[in-house]
């Protein structure tokens, strides 16, 4: 049987959004509550009985029985979705109406423009991201106050204020709208790209790495890619550079759950299928006139994905990229990283000329792998004792603890260097 | 062997469905390992927490019933055993204590 979890993330999402879309996109919350409550019930009857062979169409079944009691309740006291009310008001129509809303089709259509509304311009990035867990993936306040270190009620309080924005809006997004379409599929794009970042590289107070954060950006992307309207260059691009970084998530950590750096990496256990998709994604993607940074990011990952060993990877091809990267959207991490492939291909002196020269050095300044990657390269270039004083700030600013014992264990390597 | 009806009454209610999937699989897991063991006749269902009550002569019927939540039948189950003693003990596992409930162990009355 799948896990329960990630039925109730799928299913939540699918049918909040088809719900919203018949009730209204006014009535978000009590599409929310409807379908809490079918899941809710539903469970009742499993402690009971078992869990069914097939508890996505149970849980849909429930759901509909409930919507259809709400519809009929409450058709005098709230107006629903305004292009449906006559269908709903009458007993004749009110249910093949309900049933056609609630086909795979429709529902498959309700997801993305649920999608598309969460992205609204008028939310900051991180209430976009927080609002597709929340709706869309069935993260609860508190699991997504953990997926983005926050505090229970500030998240609460991000989360209701996101709604109201919401649900202020005329209707669910018109993905028909081809003009508006492509406006908000950057956006779109972005916020799955921020997602599925949370979880790689995210600041969690626990793990240094939440893979159901990046599985469920994951997911919600191969959705968009799914459908017609979806599948553009970009897409692939973002869901190819998903693939090819989460191929490395069985090696990015030690069985104690701590990071481990590329270089050490056991690549044997890189997911070779993944690998394969996000390289076929890539190819796809190499259509149409725009280069975004999803194929530049892509086309790193995937020339990482290509070497044997660290020591084999193209690096003058790397630098070349974030080169590219730079011209598009320019950044400190992305220089930093530029420079630790400069360091790689011309030796650690060049990459700390290369780290000196970035601009904007000290928007860097509260993050822990900025000081870690010039102790990596005073330590290269021989120089141990600034190696070690900036490996202890890099420790100093750790988010994690994962993210501390790897720093520790480098600090460590390095007195040890020291003294030999 | 003989048989026992328990009543499930009171424990309060999941709080979110993360919180209903963790009692649903507390519920299945001590129910399963009972009648693994052979002591389940019927498993049983659960009840809506409304329902009518029809009553005196009159047969009247209300909205009801009106027992304090922690006094409300929420579900049965039809479980077999060799005494009550052993009865009362098979309910020790039911996941319900935990939410502030409790089981009554009901002997079927025999012939």
């Amino acid at each position: 049987m799948e896990p329960f979890e990630s039925l109730f993330r799928r299913e939540s999402g699918r049918l909040v959004a088809a719900l919203t879309r018949v009730f209204g996109v006014h009535n978000l919350s009590l599409a929310e509550d409807v379908v809490q409550d079918a899941f809710c019930r539903a469970m009742e009857v499993w402690k009971f009985s078992g869990v069914p062979q097939n508890p996505g169409g149970w849980l849909l079944t429930v759901a509909r029985n409930r919507a259809l009691d709400v519809l009929r309740r409450e058709r005098t006291a709230r107006t629903f979705a305004p292009e449906l009310t006559r269908l709903l008001e009458s007993e004749w129509t009110l249910v093949p109406t309900l049933d056609e809303q609630l086909s795979p089709h429709a529902i498959k259509d309700d997801l993305l423009r649920m999608m598309f509304s969460c992205c609204d311009p008028r939310l900051r990035e991180e209430s976009q991201v927080a609002l597709v867990l929340h709706i869309l993936c069935g993260f609860s306040v508190d699991e997504v106050a953990g997926a983005f270190v926050a505090k229970h009620a500030a998240m609460e309080k991000r989360l209701t204020r996101a709604k109201k924005v919401l649900a202020e809006s005329p209707r669910l997004f018109d993905i028909g709208d081809a003009a508006e379409f492509s406006t908000r599929l950057p956006v779109v794009l972005r916020s799955l790209y921020l997602l599925f970042n949370e979880g790689y590289h995210g600041a969690s107070a626990e793990f240094a790495v939440r893979t159901d954060l990046c599985r469920e950006a994951m997911r919600l992307a191969a959705l968009l890619q799914d459908h017609t309207v979806g599948a553009t260059p970009a897409t692939d691009a973002l869901l190819a550079l998903m693939c090819l970084n989460a191929a490395r998530l069985p090696a990015r950590t030690d069985p104690a759950g701590d990071l481990l750096a590329l270089a050490d990496q056991d690549r044997t256990k890189w997911d070779r299928s993944l690998l394969d998709e996000g390289e076929r994604l890539l190819q796809r993607s190499a259509r149409g006139p725009e280069l975004t940074t999803y194929h530049v990011e892509a086309a790193i990952a995937w020339v990482h994905a290509n070497a044997a060993c660290a020591e084999a990877t193209d690096w003058r091809q790397i630098v070349a990229l974030y080169d590219m990267l730079m011209a598009i959207r320019p950044s400190p991490v992305v220089a930093l990283n530029r420079a630790i492939a400069i360091a790689q291909h011309q030796g650690p002196d060049a990459g700390l000329e290369a780290i000196a020269a970035i601009e904007d050095r000290e928007k860097l300044a509260s993050y822990p792998f900025f000081p870690a990657a010039l102790a990596e390269l005073e330590l290269r270039a021989g120089r141990t004792a600034s190696a070690q004083r900036h490996f202890r700030e890099a420790v100093r600013l750790a988010r994690n603890p994962a993210e501390r014992r790897f720093l520790e264990q480098r600090e460590s390597a390095c007195v040890a260097s020291a003294e030999e | 062997m003989s048989e026992y009806l328990f009543l499930y009454r009171g424990g309060s209610r999941p709080t979110s469905p993360q919180d209903a999937q963790v009692v649903m699989q507390q519920w299945m897991t001590w129910l399963q390992d009972l009648a693994k063991r052979g002591h389940v006749k019927d498993q049983g269902q659960p009840l809506e927490p409304t329902g009518k009550v029809v009553a005196g002569k009159q047969k009247t019927i209300t909205d009801g019933p009106f027992a304090e939540a922690k006094d409300l039948v929420g579900g049965y189950t039809l479980i077999s055993a060799t005494d009550l003693s052993e009865a009362a003990e098979l309910s020790k596992g039911c996941p319900i204590f935990d939410r502030g409930g409790s089981v009554e162990v009901r002997p079927i009355m025999k012939m």
